[in-house]
């Protein structure tokens, strides 16, 4: 365990990945973010948060809510899906961007979903 | 709640690692894991863990039960019963390789073999009984082996896990091994067995009930109705390493059988209660 956390804070340093500034997104962004949020093969965010209509959510996360009050900063909000991780090493949502779950652009897409909540 | 107040800690103190199983001997482990699932389940009686996830919510628990009239396995475990009393060709039958002629020892696999060095599990140690008699091994995840396993547990039912991880440097080796794979994070969905049945049992994923690692080895072989038939418990490993989208290990591995060993440890003093069905 031990070991497994310290291999961690190694690797997560070097990944320096910056979301690129995004003017307003269209609707087809935002529905787009909506589709890969929802989708078992891509985000899957439902098996663990409650969202918007997402039906038979999980629990095992908090429900995502609020999004531009609680999460001003595009950045951090970025950040925390590309590898939650680094936040917290006991966590277990899946570090979308570091496995090369879900690209850059897709996480930006999500974003642009979850920031309507 | 208790779940939000572990996630809360961990969030604070970042090396935060879940409580249980952190013990230095497997006694202590074991001890201490039914000491965190008392914390996290304080109304759920210690022998109601050999039940899974029906411990741990009433509205599945009265459907199962409801359903218990006609257990699916039935004619499987009959079957089990009937090739395990049909000789081999040699005219030996399975009951020449097993303690008590194999009635009522479930509880006592897997056991370390010191002579070999190696976990044995139930379902190996038929498949070794075959072989040494001069019949084909059977295939490990589901089909005759399960029924027999099934049939072998049924003879089992009520007693007590008592596995025994001797002092020797290998046993404890094996011990730590599985323990290690059970907390290891693995696939690209980076979970390791304890982010889901240490860190989250009671807690919904999608539509599916987490259960406890306490007691989980306890209903195997089980009849699981997405399966549509009986499969045993490495049948459950690979599927919940293929869920995390990491390469299931085959089964009888090294590897699963280091992590039966932990897992059924962990359940020493828990009844047998296979064979059962769950979603
Ligand atoms: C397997 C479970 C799981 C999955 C899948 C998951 N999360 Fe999470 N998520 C969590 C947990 C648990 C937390 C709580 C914080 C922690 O554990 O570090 C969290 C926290 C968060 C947070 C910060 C908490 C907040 O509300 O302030 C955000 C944002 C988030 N998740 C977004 C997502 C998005 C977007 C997806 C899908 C692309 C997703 N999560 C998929 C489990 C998950
Ligand atoms: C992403 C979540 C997740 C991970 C990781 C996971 N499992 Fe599971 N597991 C489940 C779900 C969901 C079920 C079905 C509901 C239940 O019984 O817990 C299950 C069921 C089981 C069962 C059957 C329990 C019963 O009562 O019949 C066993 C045994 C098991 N898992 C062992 C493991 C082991 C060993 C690992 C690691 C190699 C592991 N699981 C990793 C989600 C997971």
């Amino acid at each position: 365990m031990r070991k497994t956390i310290i291999a961690m804070s190694f690797t997560t340093l070097a990944l320096g990945a910056a979301p690129h500034v995004v003017a307003e997104p269209s609707q087809a962004d935002i529905d787009r973010g909506k589709e890969l949020a929802f989708s078992r093969k891509d985000g899957n965010c439902l098996a663990c948060h409650k969202m918007d209509d997402g039906k038979l959510t999980g629990t095992i996360g908090p429900e995502l809510v609020d999004m531009k009050t609680r999460y001003p900063d595009r950045e951090m909000l970025f950040k925390r899906i590309w590898d939650e991780t680094k936040f917290n090493p006991v966590t277990v949502m899946p570090p979308f961007g570091k496995h090369m779950i879900m690209s850059k652009d897709e996480i930006n897409r999500v974003i642009d979903y979850l920031y309507t909540l | 709640m208790l779940k939000a107040k572990v996630i809360l800690v961990a969030l604070g103190a970042a090396l935060a690692v879940p409580a249980a199983m952190a013990g230095s001997t497997p006694e202590e482990d074991r001890k201490e894991a039914v000491e965190y699932f008392k914390q996290m389940f304080p109304d759920v009686p210690y022998e109601e863990y050999v039940n899974g996830q029906y411990a741990l919510d009433e509205d599945r628990r009265s459907q199962w039960e409801s359903l218990q009239d006609f257990p699916p396995y039935e004619f499987a475990v009959a079957e089990g019963k009937e090739m395990f009393e049909t000789p081999f060709a040699n005219g030996k039958t399975y009951a020449s390789c097993f303690e008590n002629d194999g009635i009522g020892v479930r509880q006592n696999y897997p056991y370390f073999d010191e002579k070999n060095n190696e976990v044995i599990t139930l379902e190996l140690a038929i498949n070794r009984c075959r072989e040494a008699n001069g019949e084909q091994p059977l295939k490990y995840k589901k089909g005759n082996i399960a029924s027999i396993s099934a049939y072998m547990a049924s003879t089992s039912q009520g007693k007590k896990f008592n596995i025994k991880v001797q002092d020797s440097a290998e046993a404890q080796a094996a011990y730590q091994a599985g323990k290690e794979f059970y907390y290891s994070r693995r696939g690209q969905l980076n979970f390791s067995c304890a982010s889901c049945h240490v860190q989250n049992p009671g807690n919904w994923i999608r539509a599916d009930l987490l259960s406890p690692a306490l007691g989980q080895p306890s209903n195997f072989p089980v009849h699981r109705s997405k399966w549509g038939e009986l499969g045993t418990l490495h049948r459950r490993f690979a599927g919940c390493n293929r869920n995390v989208r990491a390469e299931p290990l085959p089964a009888q591995s090294t590897e699963y059988r280091n992590l039966e060993f932990f897992l059924t440890y962990m359940s020493n003093g828990l009844p047998v209660v296979g064979p059962s069905t769950r979603p």
